[in-house]
């Protein structure tokens, strides 16, 4: 299918981003002496090895203990310490919300918490390790920033960018292996939104793996005579309301797209961007209060209706509703 | 600052003692049994123990730390602070008030100098105390890090997380505490979840443990924090098993765990501050 299509963006190569997360991580540590590890018991899942192997004298393995993991890495701040924690997202968020709620967000904390095994395309481990509320609960927590990157070179970028960034993160990436699409050179901008494609009859805002399940998704409307703007939004929180409303204005109508529940993820934030702002119909691609099951990621994504295809309905049915 | 003499540590007692009933009272609530029953730890600490900056810096660079992880005994905490001079013995009066630094159970987000992390949702400073004795390491920083628990909190599974990793680890720069009153809010320890040995607990986990017998005679206070400091750079987390009296220096709230959380009316008041001398005058 990709093939055939006329895409706006192409790849050569295809990597988790998780492995753009540990190698983004190793420069950090290059980067600032002050950087420093955790990690549950899943270092080589989260590949933080090499960090590891760098410094060893500021990485600490913290067992099967995600509670503890967090509170101390609260407490290193005191003393200046960038602790990044890394755990599966599941275990990053539903099973420390507390610790992250008093500890590190309402404390004020500069901690980064990066999360992989994120959402369905975790695949066959099934649905206890497939979180799909993480985004929703991290982006309630006050004084918190979520950031989900969309590829390889993105994760990396956006590791590096939260090492000068000062106050709590949730950093989320995945498994699978993905196109590598956005330039390994680019300067990530905590808050903005990345204009992907220009386009007027419809927005697209998409995060993480789906931003490119909307790039497939912009050349298969193209095909039909349909103008989408893909607009990726890395940051959930805080949002980029301008870029949304300016594309919005533009086109009249959105489709949200995101590898999480729909309550609480990014089309909800949008909802009320517009609902505040610039009423305008939004169709959401993304799970409807269900929870995900063993199979390969592309399965998971078509039978959750997650993919191009699904994204393509979407537009066409908010462009209807226009 | 000076040492101050055993006499002249019971005297800063007294009067922490009756800040504490009259901050409580003032609003009508907070946790009066507990405060009263870990007032001589806290003065020891503060007042003659740790080496302590009052210009509040949050990362404490070369001064040693303190966490409370039973953040409901706050107002014995902003007594203390306060009489050592992180600020004004007079905002003590704004005490879970609205617009006060001082919150019902510590926190940053105001700014009140003396407070490195929020606390109040139980199990959660012994892990927060790790980390800062870790990062201390780190910065080649030999001072310690203090922190005290609850023995009703020891319910909470992060703290084994936490004792765990220490010994583990190998933070010898830390010396923890629990307040081993017996008392929780719904009775006493061994009828709502009996915590056996905690001693046999922490030893079997890697700790060294003293036992402080006399939580509330300022001498035994004093030789157990010597004991622990001894113990520190022998490669093993140190605990302070701390016997205290829940409400002690007050006859009608000592040894109940009724005056965990339930302020004095003013008669109670009146009878409470009736024991306690005025040694340094009330704000």
């Amino acid at each position: 299918m990709e093939k055939t299509l006329d895409l706006k963006y192409t790849y050569t190569e295809k990597k988790d981003t998780r492995s753009g997360f540990g190698d983004g991580f190793l420069e950090a540590g290059r980067k600032n002496p002050n950087v420093v590890g955790l990690c549950a018991d899943l270092i080589g899942s989260l590949k933080m090895g090499a960090f590891q192997k760098a410094f060893p004298e500021r990485f600490f393995q913290v067992g099967i203990a995600e509670a503890n993991m967090i509170g101390l890495a609260a407490g290193m701040t005191i003393g200046g310490k960038i602790p990044f924690t890394g755990t599966f997202a599941n275990f990053s968020t539903g099973r420390v919300y507390d610790q992250i709620r008093q500890s590190v967000a309402y404390s004020e904390k500069n901690v980064k918490i990066c999360a992989s095994h994120a959402g369905l395309t975790l695949g066959e481990d099934g649905a206890t390790h497939q979180i799909l509320e993480d985004v929703g609960m991290m982006k309630m927590v006050p004084h918190m920033t979520v950031i989900v990157p969309c590829d390889y070179n993105q994760t990396k970028a956006a590791t590096l960018a939260l090492v000068d960034h000062v106050g709590p993160a949730y950093l989320r990436f995945g498994r699978p292996s993905w196109p590598i699409f956005t330039p390994a050179d680019q300067n990530f901008e905590i808050g903005k939104a990345v204009k992907m494609i220009e386009g007027k009859d419809v927005s697209i805002f998409a995060t993480g793996h789906l931003v490119w399940e909307a790039i497939v998704a912009e050349a298969m409307l193209r095909e039909e005579g349909i103008s989408a703007e893909v607009i990726n939004i890395h940051t959930i929180k805080p949002l980029d309301e301008t870029a949304i409303l300016e594309s919005v204005a533009k086109s009249g109508c959105a489709v949200s797209a995101e590898e999480h529940q729909v309550n609480g993820g990014l089309g909800d934030s949008i909802a009320q961007v517009f609902a505040k702002n610039h009423p305008a119909p939004l169709e959401y691609v993304g799970v409807n209060d269900s929870f995900g099951e063993s199979g390969t990621p592309a399965q998971l994504l078509e039978k959750y209706g997650l993919n191009a295809e699904n994204i393509v309905k979407a537009a066409k049915k908010a462009i209807a509703r226009k | 600052m000076e040492k101050q003499s055993s006499d002249q540590l019971k005297k800063i007692c007294s009067q922490v003692r009756r800040d504490c009933l009259r901050m409580v009272h003032a609003v009508q609530s907070g946790h009066p049994g507990a405060a009263l029953g870990l007032t001589e730890y806290f003065v020891a600490l503060y007042f003659n123990e740790m080496e302590h900056n009052k210009n509040f810096d949050m990362n404490g660079k070369n001064e040693d730390l303190f966490f409370l992880s039973n953040g409901h005994v706050s107002a014995l905490w902003y007594s203390v602070l306060a009489r050592t001079g992180y600020f004004s013995t007079e905002e003590l009066a704004t005490f879970r008030k609205i617009n006060s630094r001082l919150q019902g159970h510590p926190a940053t987000e105001e700014g009140l100098p003396g407070v490195r992390i929020a606390s109040g949702s139980l199990g959660q400073g012994l892990s927060v105390a790790i980390g800062a004795a870790q990062a201390k390491k780190l910065n080649q920083d030999e001072r310690l890090v203090y922190v005290m628990m609850g023995d009703g909190e020891q319910q909470e599974g992060q703290v084994w997380e936490a004792a765990m990793y220490a010994a583990h680890h190998k933070v010898d720069n830390l010396i923890a505490a629990i307040d081993y009153n017996g008392q929780q809010i719904d009775g006493p320890t061994v009828k709502v979840m009996d915590l056996l040995s905690l001693k046999a607990k922490y030893e079997a986990f890697g700790w060294d443990v003293i036992e402080i017998q006399k939580g509330n005679e300022m001498e035994a206070v004093l030789e157990g924090l010597a004991q622990a400091k001894a113990l520190t750079g022998k490669g093993k987390p140190i605990l302070i098993l701390l016997y205290t009296e829940m409400g002690y220096g007050v006859d009608f709230m000592v040894g109940t765990h009724k005056w965990h959380g339930v302020a004095p009316n003013d008669e109670q008041l009146e009878n409470a501050l009736g024991q306690l001398e005025e040694t340094l005058g009330d704000y």
